[in-house]
C-alpha cells in the first residue's frame, strides 16, 4: 500500500492519542499521575518520533509527488476520504513535529507543577493535530487538522501559561480563527468549482482567474495570521511571553511553520495567477516585517518578546522565499522554516533556563552568566549566531537561498529584506551582552547552576541539528528539491499556458 | 591531503580546547592547540614550498558537497593554487608564533583555554577564507573570522568596552558582508554558478551582461566588482567601515596581532587577488577601489600621527596600510598588493607583540606620554620595535620597503588621473608613517622616562617564550623583501603565480612598474627619511615644540585625536535615530496602534469587563459565538453555491 508497508502516517498522528488514553487510565495520587503522565508522555512521544523516522529512511527523494499515500473512504456521499500522504514540502515539518515534542516533554518536566496530566494530555493531542495537518491530503481533513491545533494550545498559554495568560490565550484564538472562517470558504468555493477536495486533484486544477483574487485573499487572511506576518503579528509576543517555555518553544517551532505550509501548500501551486499578481504586496509586507520587527525586537526588555519579534522578521524572509516562485527561493524558505523551527525553539528554551531559576525574563535582570554556566553560555551563543545567520549553521543556508531567489526578481528586495542580517545580528548581541556578559551583580545569580544532565539532554539534539543543518544542508534538501522543482515549474507552466491564451484572445 | 590537514589542525586543536579545556586543564590546551598549529604550518610550509618550487599541481580537494539547490551548487573543497598556497603557509606560521607568544602573554588569565580555542578558531576560519574553491566558502571563512573576532575582542567579557568594541566590530563586519552576500548573487545570476573554475572560465562570455540598478543598466561586472569591494571594505577597515577596528583593540594584544595586523583584515584583500580575472574587466570598480584605498591611507595616517595609545597608533597604521594594498589592487597589480600583504603581517605582527611585550613589561600601562626611556630597561624589545618599525617606514632594506615601493611605482605607471591620486596620497602617507612610527618609539623608549618611578623600575624583559616569536617575526620582516619581491613582482611572476592571479591583455603595470622615472623610485624613501628626521627633531630634539603645535592648531588637533568624529556622526546619524525609531515602533506602532483595533474589538465583546475572572468564563462565549458565525458562514455558502 505505500513505501513503509503498513499505515505509517496515520500511525504517527494517532498514536500519541493511545498515550492519552493511558494518562486519562492512571489512578493514584497527584504525584503518581503526575510521574506517570510524564514518563507517559516521553515514551510515547519517543516512539512516534522513531517510527516518523521511517520516513526518513523510505522516503524516495527523486519522486517529487506524494508518497506514503493512504486513503479510507469517510464521508463518500460527499465524496470526502480520509487521506493522508507526504511530499517533499511537508515530510520534513512532520519529523520536526515529532522531534521537537519530545523535547519540549522533557523541557517541562519541572517546569510544570500543576495539573501535569492535564498538561501531557494536551501536549499529545497537540502532537497528533500538526503532524495530522501536516500529512493530510484532503482539504477538509486538513482543515480540521488545521482549526483543532488551536484548542491544545489555547489551553496550554491559558492554563499553564503567566499572569496575563488569559488575554494572551483569547487573543491568540480569535486572531488565528478569525482568518480561519475565510479560509473555510474559500476551500468550500473550490470544492464546488473542481468537485473534490482531494489535494492532489486540486494541486493541478485550473481554477478561472476571477476566482483566484478573492480565494487567494481569502487563503491570505488565514495564513497571514498564522505566519505571522506584519500587520497581524502582535498575538505572537504576547502569547509567547505569557506562554509556558514548551508552549512556546513548540509555538515558534511548529505552528509558525503552519501559515506558511498553507501559503505552499495551496496558495503558489493552486492561485498562480493570483500569485504572480500579488506577489510584490506580499514582498511589501515581509520586507516591513524584517525591518520593522526587527527595530521592535532591538527595543525590548523582555527575552522572550525579543525572540518571539525575532520570530516575525525571520518568517519574513520566509514569506519573501516563498513567493519568489523560483527554486533558491522556495527551497530557501523551506530550509529557513526548518532553521528557525530548530534554532527559535532552542532559543526559548535557552530562555526558559534561566527563568527556571530566576523567574525573571527581564533582561535587566540578568548579566555575566557566562562565569557560572559556560555550557549555557556556549549553546546560547551557538544559537545566537544560527539565529543570525552566521555560515556553518542552520540559520545561513535558508537565508542566503532566499537572498539568492530574492536577487532573481529585483536587487531591492533582496537588499531590503537581507537587512535583517544587520539587524539579527544587532538584536541578538545585544541580548547576549545584557544576558550572559559583563559582571555579576546580584547576589542570586552567583549561586546560579549550569545546565543538568537532563537540559543537556534537550539541547544536544538542538546543537547538532543546528551544526548538521549549517555543514550539510544538502541531506535536508535532498528531501524537497524535486518537489520544489515541480512545484516551480508547474507555476510557470500554468503562467506561461494563460498568457499564451490571452495573446491568442487578445488581437 | 597536507593541505587538508594543515586547515583542519587549527580545528580540531580549537574543538578539543574548547570543549574539554576545562576538564584538561590549561596546560593541555595550550599544549593541543599549539602542537596542531605547529603541524599546520609544517603542512602548510611543505604544500607551498612543493607547489611553487617542487613539482605539485594546482587542483582542488573535494571534501563534500554544501549547499544543492536546483542549479545552485555548492562544494565544501580546498582550493590548491599560489595564492591560496602562499596564504596558508604565512597565515599557520604567523598564527603559530602568536599562540606561542600568548602563552607568555596570558599567563596570568583565568579562561587560558578558551582564549586558545578561539585562537585556534580564528585561525581555522582564516585558512577556510584563503582556500575557498568557491564565493560561499569564502564567505564561510570571512563571518567566520568575523565570529571569532568579536569573541576575541570581547575575550574580557567582564569589561563593557570590551563588549561594546566586539559588538561593533560584528556589525559593521555585517554591513560589509551584506554588500558580498549580494555580489555573490549577482554573481550566481550572471555567471549561474559561484565555484571559481566555471566562473573565472565564462569571463569572456559575459562581458556585456548588464544589470539593471536606479533606472540605467550598469555592466554586471562593474556591480560585481563595487559589491564585493563593500564587503572588502568591511573586513579590511576601509574609510567608512573602518571605525571597528582601532576600538577592537579592547582585546588582549595577541589579539590584535593575529586579527589586525597579519590575517584578517587582510581578507579583504585576498578577495580582489582572488576575483581579479572578473575585476579586470571592471575599471570603474577598480578605480573606485583604488580611491577609496588612497583616501584610507592618507586619513588613517593622519589619525595615526596623534595618538596616545601604543596599540592604537600601531592600528591606524594598519589601517592605512591596508590602503595601500588596495590602491595596488585598485590599478591591477595584485601580486604588489598580495606582496604588501605578506611583507606586512610580518612587521605588522612583529610590531603589535613588541607593543604587548612593552605593555606586560609597564604592568598594563597603553599610553605612549606615560613611558620613555624604556629601551634601557627592555632592550631586546626595543631593537625589535625599532626593526618593525623599519619595515613599516619603507627603509632599505627592510621589507617594507621592497613592497611599498612597489606599490608607489605600479600608481605612478598606472597613468591614470585616480592613479596620481593614488600615487600622492601614499606618498604623503609614507611621510607620516615614517613620523608616527618614530614619535612611538622615542616617546617609548627614548628621553627621559615619565613612567612613574615604581613602574618603571618594575619593567622588565618578557620571558623568552614570548621574546623568541618576536625575534623570528624579526628575521620574516628583514628577509621576506628581498627573497620575494623577485619572485613575486619581478619579470618571471607569472612562473611563481601560475593562474591564480590573472592579469588582463591590456594590463602591462608590472612591466610598467620598471620604467617609472628614477625619482618615483626614491620618493617614498625620501619621504620616510624626512618623516623619521622630523620625528626626531621634534620629540627628541625640542619635546616642547609638539605641545605648542598641538594647542596652536587645535581644532585640527582635536580633528585628528577624535577621528575625525566618524562615531560621532555615526552615532548621530545612524545608531540613535534607529534606536529612536525602534522604541516609536514598538510602543507607538504595535502597542497602540496595530492592538488598538482588535482590543478594542475585544472589549466590545466581552460587553467592557476587565476582570479576569470574568473574561475567562467569556472566553467560551466568545469561542462557541465564533465557531455558530462559521457553520452559519458555511450554511449559507453552501446554500448560495447549490
Amino acid at each position: 500500500m505505500n513505501a513503509a508497508g503498513f499505515p505509517l502516517l496515520s500511525l504517527v498522528t494517532w498514536l500519541p492519542l493511545v498515550g492519552v488514553l493511558v494518562i486519562m487510565s492512571v489512578r493514584g495520587d497527584e504525584a503518581t499521575v503526575a510521574a506517570n503522565a510524564r514518563w507517559t508522555a516521553l515514551w510515547t512521544t519517543l516512539i512516534v518520533f522513531v517510527l516518523s523516522l521511517v520516513l526518513w529512511v523510505k522516503f524516495d527523494k527523486a519522486d517529487g509527488g506524494f508518497q506514503f499515500v493512504e486513503t479510507a473512504a469517510w464521508l463518500p456521499q460527499w465524496g470526502i476520504n480520509y487521506k493522508m500522504g507526504v511530499d517533499g514540502i511537508s515530510v520534513l515539518f512532520v519529523l520536526l513535529s515529532t522531534a521537537l515534542t519530545p523535547i519540549c516533554i522533557l523541557a517541562s518536566w519541572e517546569a510544570i507543577g500543576t495539573r501535569v496530566r492535564e498538561f501531557m494530555i494536551s501536549f499529545l493531542i497537540l502532537e497528533t493535530m500538526m503532524v495530522g495537518m501536516f500529512a493530510a491530503l484532503d482539504a477538509i481533513v486538513f482543515y480540521m487538522f488545521f482549526e483543532g491545533v488551536l484548542i491544545p494550545m489555547y489551553l496550554i498559554i491559558g492554563v499553564w501559561g503567566g499572569p496575563r495568560r488569559v488575554y494572551a490565550a483569547i487573543k491568540f484564538f480569535l486572531y488565528t480563527l478569525a482568518g480561519s472562517v475565510l479560509m473555510l470558504l474559500a476551500l468550500l468555493a473550490i470544492w464546488y468549482q473542481v468537485g473534490s477536495t482531494d489535494l492532489v486533484t486540486l494541486l493541478h486544477a485550473n481554477i478561472p482567474a476571477s476566482m483566484q483574487t478573492w480565494l487567494f485573499f481569502a487563503f491570505f487572511a488565514s495564513f497571514a495570521v498564522k505566519v505571522p506576518m506584519w500587520p497581524v503579528h502582535t498575538w505572537l509576543p504576547d502569547a509567547h511571553v505569557e506562554a509556558p517555555t514548551a508552549g512556546s518553544v513548540i509555538l515558534a517551532g511548529v505552528l509558525l511553520k503552519m501559515g506558511a505550509y498553507g501559503f505552499l501548500r495551496f496558495s503558489v501551486p493552486m492561485l498562480p495567477l493570483a500569485t504572480a499578481n500579488y506577489a510584490p504586496f506580499i514582498y511589501t509586507l515581509s520586507v516591513v516585517a524584517v525591518i520593522y520587527t526587527s527595530l521592535v525586537a532591538l527595543a525590548q526588555t523582555d527575552m522572550k518578546k525579543l525572540i518571539a519579534y525575532s520570530s516575525v522578521a525571520h518568517m519574513g524572509v520566509v514569506t519573501i522565499g516563498i513567493f519568489t516562485v523560483n527554486v533558491q527561493g522556495v527551497s530557501g524558505a523551506l530550509f529557513q522554516m526548518l532553521s528557525h523551527g530548530v534554532v527559535s525553539a532552542a532559543l526559548f528554551l535557552c530562555v526558559g533556563v534561566v527563568y527556571d531559576r530566576i523567574h525573571s525574563r527581564e533582561i535587566a535582570r540578568y548579566g555575566g552568566l557566562a562565569d557560572r554556566m559556560p555550557i549555557y553560555a556556549f549553546a546560547f551563543m551557538l544559537f545566537s549566531m544560527a539565529s543570525c545567520g552566521l555560515p556553518g549553521t542552520a540559520g545561513f543556508v535558508g537565508e542566503f537561498l532566499v537572498l539568492v531567489g530574492a536577487f532573481k526578481v529585483n536587487f531591492w528586495l533582496a537588499l531590503l529584506g537581507s537587512l535583517g542580517m544587520i539587524l539579527g545580528a544587532a538584536y541578538m548581541l545585544y541580548l547576549y551582552r545584557r544576558v550572559i556578559f559583563g559582571k555579576i551583580t546580584r547576589d542570586d545569580l552567583k549561586g546560579i547552576l549550569d545546565l543538568s544532565g537532563r537540559e543537556i539532554a534537550v539541547f544536544a539534539p538542538l546543537v547538532v541539528l543546528a551544526l548538521w543543518m549549517g555543514v550539510y544542508p544538502s541531506s535536508f534538501t535532498g528531501f524537497f528539491d524535486a518537489a520544489v522543482n515541480a512545484m516551480v515549474d508547474h507555476n510557470h507552466a500554468a503562467l506561461m499556458g494563460t498568457t499564451t491564451i490571452a495573446g491568442v484572445l487578445t488581437p | 591531503m597536507l593541505y587538508a590537514v594543515a586547515v583542519f589542525a587549527p580545528l580540531l586543536g580549537s574543538a578539543i580546547a574548547g570543549l574539554f579545556g576545562k576538564a584538561i586543564g590549561d596546560r593541555a590546551a595550550q599544549a593541543v592547540t599549539i602542537t596542531c598549529m605547529v603541524l599546520a604550518s609544517v603542512c602548510g610550509v611543505i604544500s607551498f614550498v612543493t607547489l611553487v618550487y617542487g613539482h605539485g599541481h594546482p587542483g582542488a580537494v573535494h571534501i563534500m558537497t554544501w549547499v544543492d539547490s536546483g542549479d545552485f551548487h555548492v562544494e565544501w573543497a580546498l582550493r590548491y593554487d599560489t595564492l591560496s598556497a602562499v596564504m596558508v603557509a604565512m597565515v599557520t606560521c604567523v598564527a603559530t608564533l602568536i599562540h606561542i607568544y600568548s602563552v607568555g602573554y596570558m599567563s596570568h588569565d583565568n579562561t587560558i583555554w578558551r582564549f586558545f580555542s578561539y585562537l585556534s578558531l580564528f585561525s581555522f576560519a582564516m585558512l577556510m577564507l584563503v582556500t575557498a574553491n568557491n564565493l560561499l566558502q569564502l564567505f564561510f571563512g570571512w563571518e567566520g573570522v568575523g565570529l571569532a573576532s568579536y569573541l576575541l575582542i570581547g575575550y574580557w567579557y567582564d569589561r563593557p568596552s570590551a563588549c561594546a568594541a566586539a559588538i561593533k566590530a560584528f556589525l559593521v563586519n555585517r554591513v560589509g558582508d551584506l554588500g558580498f552576500a549580494l555580489g555573490i548573487a549577482l554573481v550566481f545570476v550572471t555567471f549561474g554558478s559561484i565555484e571559481f573554475g566555471p566562473i573565472f572560465g565564462a569571463v569572456g562570455k559575459h562581458q556585456t551582461d548588464v544589470y539593471m540598478l536606479f533606472g540605467t543598466s550598469w555592466r554586471a561586472y562593474e556591480v560585481i566588482g563595487i559589491l564585493l569591494f563593500i564587503g572588502a571594505m568591511g573586513k579590511s577597515a576601509q574609510l567608512g567601515l573602518h571605525v571597528w577596528l582601532p576600538d577592537a583593540m579592547e582585546g588582549p594584544t595577541p589579539v590584535s596581532a593575529l586579527i589586525h595586523a597579519a590575517t584578517m583584515v587582510t581578507a579583504g584583500v585576498f578577495l580582489m587577488a582572488r576575483f581579479s580575472p572578473v575585476l579586470e574587466f571592471a575599471p570603474y570598480a577598480l578605480g573606485f577601489v583604488t580611491v577609496v584605498g588612497a583616501s584610507t591611507a592618507l586619513f588613517a595616517a593622519t589619525i595615526g600621527c596623534v595618538q596616545n595609545d601604543i596599540k592604537r597608533v600601531i592600528a591606524y597604521s594598519t589601517c592605512s596600510q591596508l590602503g595601500y594594498m588596495f590602491v595596488a589592487a585598485g590599478v591591477g597589480a595584485y601580486q604588489a598588493s598580495v606582496f604588501h600583504l605578506l611583507t606586512h603581517a610580518f612587521f605588522k605582527a612583529l610590531l603589535f607583540l613588541g607593543a604587548g611585550s612593552v605593555i606586560h613589561a609597564m604592568s598594563d600601562e597603553q599610553d605612549i606620554r606615560k613611558m620613555g626611556g624604556l629601551a634601557k630597561k627592555i632592550p631586546l624589545t626595543a631593537t625589535l620595535m625599532w626593526i618593525g618599525s623599519l619595515a613599516l617606514a619603507g627603509v632599505p632594506p627592510f621589507a617594507g620597503y621592497y613592497s611599498k615601493d612597489a606599490i608607489l611605482e605600479a600608481a605612478w605607471a598606472a597613468e591614470s588621473g585616480v592613479g596620481a591620486y593614488g600615487f600622492w596620497c601614499l606618498l604623503i602617507a609614507a611621510f607620516l608613517t615614517a613620523f608616527y612610527s618614530w614619535r612611538l618609539l622615542i616617546l617609548t623608549f627614548h628621553g627621559k622616562t615619565r613612567a612613574d618611578h615604581h613602574t618603571f623600575e618594575h619593567a622588565h624583559e618578557s620571558p623568552p617564550v614570548m621574546t623568541v616569536p618576536l625575534i623570528l617575526l624579526a628575521v620574516g620582516a628583514v628577509t621576506t623583501g628581498w627573497f620575494f619581491h623577485e619572485q613575486l613582482i619581478g619579470e618571471e611572476w607569472g612562473h611563481f603565480w601560475g593562474a591564480a592571479i590573472v592579469n588582463g591583455p591590456a594590463n602591462h603595470i608590472l612591466h610598467a612598474m620598471e620604467d617609472v622615472p628614477h625619482w618615483v623610485s626614491f620618493a617614498p624613501t625620501v619621504a620616510g627619511a624626512i618623516g623619521i628626521a622630523v620625528a626626531y627633531a621634534l620629540y627628541m630634539g625640542m619635546p616642547a615644540v609638539p605641545g605648542m603645535l598641538a594647542s596652536a592648531f587645535r581644532p585640527i588637533y582635536l580633528f585628528l585625536l577624535n577621528k575625525w568624529y566618524f562615531d560621532e556622526l555615526y552615532n548621530a546619524v545612524i545608531v540613535r535615530p534607529l534606536l529612536c525609531l525602534a522604541r516609536v515602533l514598538w510602543q507607538t506602532g504595535d502597542a497602540t496602534i496595530i492592538d488598538g483595533v482588535p482590543n478594542g474589538l475585544a472589549a466590545m465583546t466581552t460587553g467592557g469587563s476587565g476582570r479576569v475572572a470574568r473574561m475567562q468564563t467569556g472566553s467560551i462565549a466568545v469561542y462557541a459565538f465564533t465557531m455558530v458565525i462559521g457553520v452559519v458562514a458555511l450554511v449559507t455558502v453552501f446554500l448560495l453555491f447549490r
